[in-house]
């Protein structure tokens, strides 16, 4: 009868319970990094999963740019208060204030500033030793090499030659004086797991990761929804023709701010639309992220300067 | 019905990127169709600037900007595909050598390795070396893959050749399964698709053999072993024990003991968040309740009664140095092992590992990448199983406690074995390191104990160790003399006298030497089960064969005196003027001229006769053992 066989994703499962309950029991004071994106949302119910029928002993923490979409501000605050978590959000105010917007500092500057710098400064302000990130080996390639526990100086950075070797399920979690981790219970999900897990789990996530029918602009390859359209532009008076608006069946892979983050075409309406359309995909989740389009090691640059 | 659902496999390919390891992977990719067109799009962009015919499908794996600029792969790269039977997780490690800390680092998680060989090139060290740690991490599969065939014109002779040769070299290796594959990852022969070029080939093809080959057979079912990571406890009413299962399985109302505590009780329910099991299995992560109040905590392991694992806190283990700072001897590490730390020390190397030979070396340095079987210490006992038998208790990292850095990874081997342990073990199977055939050991008429009651005292054996000249006999004719006084019975084994009649067709190779104190050890054996006080005084220069003779005896009986003294100062006495001889050469491998003294590494007893007086020292090593109630 029992083969004693775990499927795919309940091996992944258990090997990211593992994670999540080795940094709560080496770690002083952990914090999780809510992103409101899908990923976070299957995170954070292995968080639950890990300490049932307790709670998860750490708070979430959302690094908001300002630039985040309605949709996901309403579904952060809502599904936080249903579950009971604590959630911190923190800004760079400094920068938010100076109005940081990628088309005057290029999408570089903006995110170190608004997303690296923020990160940096919340985690010190916290004094956070350990903060668990959503990240994924699959989405790109410099992430493929890091650790599950990444190893950050006391500026955030991360040496890629220098990573502390990582064998069997055994994770090191000593830490010298200024440096913290960042840890990634999910580095051997892919993007199709992820879907299939929230399918299997039925986890609720922001709405905009559904297909429905969008006003949209065409700028660069990407779909910009005319409701974001002055803040892409970074004006709000930002006029455009209605022979460039379309109405277009389209839907978000993958969720940033709205300057960066395109919309894709799609049909998917459902769990198993979006798990078709993700299995058949031609091009990477990230396709429609301008941050990682800027050269071929825009991701190692980042994450050396202290991005996740 | 979720087994039904695909199940998953990982695998490391080792190979440098000469052995288009990358391109292997690529192709795998790219045939499985794991590969999107932007990236796709990016690499072409780059094989085009280049200069290269083709679309380079390496350079999808290199992460590194480093590693695309030089065109090597440094770090251990995780890679993700499925075929519509499974999914597959890539450790992606470099082949050279002086990347062997990664190569163990992607072994440590796989089921399966690749290894690949350049048909062109042939069976080469590294590929023997990539077999010698895919045998030490016990990966279970091994495929080697001879790539490059469409550069030997898909040649069966070439193929034949490189399996015969490796075939012979991994009888050694401790691999229970090897699969040969022929492949051209550049052009997709036998890769994903059977290769129309290579007919006489009539196996399965990679992608194939990677879907079908069966993994789960490789756990260990039988052995519950459940460290403790977590105590969930939400409310008064619930105290939850958090783990992973390693191996074995669990039940409700399963008899369990809580290790260090050894406290029993039996197991209450299996939560989680999907409801309560009726069992568990690993590698599932689960919460385990129990029906008394017991004291446990994190670091403390859930067994079976009947099935304990092994507890010391001195055990041998293989372990790979994976820092930069060489290790030290007296430096004291923390050791992390399930979820447990503990203070650690390395008391000894045994011996080194040559992982292109697998040649043992002697050393007590070991530096980066070295592989060495060592003892380990532990402040505190660790509850362990053999690596063979156990990958999750059997394996452990050390941290230095300075730099914080993960300075080794280790697989034990087993409990490091004293003396007695040896003793015993000879004692049950009868039998020592050679023996005769046809004969039967018959234990002693009258034993040792009898003897030593009619004589009043104990029987011992005082081995004087030093250079010729040191004074050994001189000592050894003394207290030889005081303990006869005082009633005992004695007997004196002289070098000299020996090789005049037992050992007289021995001369003084390292070979004729070591026979010379195996003859020796046995002769003394003899008298010592007689009862007496055996005093055996040989320069005996070799560790190994001391150790031999010290296996003979029980641990508190057997007493290694260091006779030393400074070598210049045994050339001027030279008594029976040896050292003369040696020095112009008419005496060969004289020890201390033309032949090595070793000295003893934890004798009993050191005296030191060009500072201290003969009759001090004898009156000290008799004064010893009246103290100890010898006689």
């Amino acid at each position: 009868m029992n083969s004693y066989t775990l499927s795919y994703l309940k091996q992944l499962e258990s090997e990211s319970i593992h994670i999540i309950r080795e940094v709560v029991a080496e770690f002083k004071n952990p914090v999780m990094l809510y992103s409101v994106g899908k990923d976070s949302s299957v995170m954070l119910r292995l968080a639950q999963k890990a300490f049932y029928p307790g709670k998860f002993p750490f708070p979430l923490m959302h690094i908001d740019t300002g630039y985040k979409f309605p949709e996901m501000y309403e579904f952060r605050d809502r599904f936080c208060e249903e579950i009971g978590a604590k959630l911190i959000v923190e800004h760079n105010e400094e920068w938010i204030t100076k109005e940081c917007h990628p088309l005057k500092l290029g999408t570089d500057k903006c995110c170190g500033y608004l997303k690296t710098q923020g990160l940096l400064d919340a985690i010190k302000k916290h004094e956070f030793d350990a903060a668990f990130g959503g990240a994924r080996r699959e989405e790109e390639k410099s992430r493929a090499k890091e650790r599950v526990f990444s190893l950050r100086d006391e500026f955030g950075q991360w040496d890629p030659k220098n990573q502390r070797p990582e064998l069997w399920d055994l994770y090191n979690a000593r830490l010298n004086e200024g440096q913290s981790v960042r840890v990634f219970p999910l580095s051997n999900w892919t993007e199709v797991d992820i879907w299939q897990y929230i399918k299997l789990e039925d986890i609720p996530v922001v709405p905009i990761y559904f297909a429905r029918e969008r006003e949209v602009i065409r700028r660069n390859g990407l779909l910009i929804p005319v409701s974001s359209f002055s803040t892409v532009e970074n004006d709000a008076k930002a006029n455009f023709s209605h022979e460039e608006t379309e109405t277009v069946m389209c839907r978000f892979r993958s969720l940033g701010c709205i300057p960066c983050t395109g919309a894709i075409k799609s049909e998917a309406t459902s769990f198993d639309d979006i798990i078709t359309e993700v299995i058949s995909a031609r091009k990477s989740e990230r396709e429609n992220r301008v941050i990682d389009l800027g050269s071929d090691s825009a991701m190692e640059d980042k994450k050396k300067e202290g991005y996740f | 019905m979720e087994s039904r659902e695909k199940t998953l496999l990982r695998f490391t390919t080792t190979g440098s990127v000469d052995d288009g390891k990358s391109t292997l992977i690529g192709r795998l990719l790219y045939e499985t169709k794991s590969i999107f067109e932007d990236q796709y799009a990016a690499i072409e962009k780059t094989s085009k600037r280049k200069g290269y015919d083709e679309v380079d499908l390496a350079l999808l794996l290199d992460g590194l900007s480093a590693e695309r600029e030089q065109g090597i792969t440094i770090d251990v790269a995780y890679r993700y595909f499925e075929s519509p039977k499974r999914k597959f997780i890539i450790a992606d490690t470099p082949g050279h050598v002086q990347y062997t800390r990664n190569m163990i680092t992607g072994a440590s998680t796989a089921d399966l390795a690749i290894i690949l060989i350049d048909a062109e090139n042939g069976v080469l060290t590294q590929s023997r070396r990539h077999g010698i740690i895919n045998s030490l991490l016990q990966i279970p599969h091994l495929i080697v893959a001879v790539n490059k065939m469409d550069l030997v014109d898909y040649s069966e002779c070439v193929y034949k050749n490189i399996v015969s040769s490796y075939e012979k070299f991994s009888e050694k290796l401790d691999i229970h399964d090897i699969v040969f594959i022929p492949v051209s990852a550049l052009k997709g022969d036998n890769v994903a698709k059977k290769s129309d070029n290579m007919p006489w080939y009539d196996g399965a093809t990679l992608l194939h053999y990677l879907e079908t080959v069966h993994v789960t057979a490789n756990r260990n079912l039988l052995d519950f072993r459940f460290p403790i990571q977590y105590v969930i406890r939400p409310n008064h009413g619930f105290r939850g024990f958090a783990g992973r299962i390693t191996s074995g399985t669990i039940s409700p109302g399963e008899e369990i003991v809580v290790l260090p505590s050894g406290k029993t009780t039996t197991v209450k329910s299996i939560v989680t968040h999907d409801g309560e099991l009726s069992e568990a299995f690993p590698p599932q992560s689960v919460v385990l309740t129990l029906n008394d109040e017991i004291d446990i905590s994190r670091g403390d392991m859930i067994v079976r009664k009947n099935n304990l694992p092994q507890v010391s806190n001195h055990f041998e283990a293989i372990i790979c140095w994976m820092d930069e700072q060489a290790m030290s001897n007296g430096n004291s590490y923390i050791l992390k092992h399930t979820t447990n730390n503990v203070k650690a020390f390395i008391p000894r190397v045994v011996y080194k590992i040559d992982v292109n030979t697998l040649h043992r070396e002697k050393t007590d340095a070991l530096a980066l990448n070295d592989i060495a079987r060592v003892e380990i210490k532990t402040a505190s006992p660790v509850l362990f199983d053999t690596y063979r038998v156990n990958r999750g208790t059997g394996s452990f990292i050390l941290i230095d406690p300075l730099t914080n850095n993960t300075v080794a990874a280790g697989m034990i081997r087993g409990v490091s074995r004293t003396i007695d342990d040896v003793i015993e073990g000879a004692k049950d199977k009868s039998v020592t390191q050679k023996k005769s055939p046809h004969t039967i050991w018959s234990g002693w008429n009258i034993s040792r104990e009898v003897r030593e009651l009619r004589n009043s005292h104990k029987a011992a054996v005082l081995w004087l160790t030093g250079y010729s000249g040191s004074g050994k006999s001189t000592i050894a004719r003394n207290i030889e003399k005081a303990l006869f006084e005082a009633g005992c019975q004695t007997m004196l084994l002289d070098g000299d006298n020996i090789r005049h009649g037992l050992c007289g067709d021995l001369g003084f190779s390292d070979k004729d030497r070591s026979e010379n104190i195996r003859r020796v050890g046995e002769m003394a054996r003899l008298f010592f089960e007689s009862g007496s006080i055996v005093i055996c005084t040989f320069i005996s220069p070799f560790e190994k064969d001391r150790a031999t003779v010290r296996s003979l005896f029980p641990t508190d009986r057997f007493f290694e005196v260091h006779v030393k003294c400074d070598l210049e100062v045994c050339k001027r006495r030279d008594p029976n003027g040896l050292y003369k001889k040696a020095l112009s050469g008419e005496i060969k491998e004289f020890t201390g001229i033309s032949s090595p003294y070793e000295e003893p590494r934890n004798p009993e007893i050191v005296v030191e006769t060009d500072l201290q007086s003969a009759e001090d020292i004898v009156a000290r090593i008799v004064d010893t053992l009246k103290k100890e109630r010898y006689f």
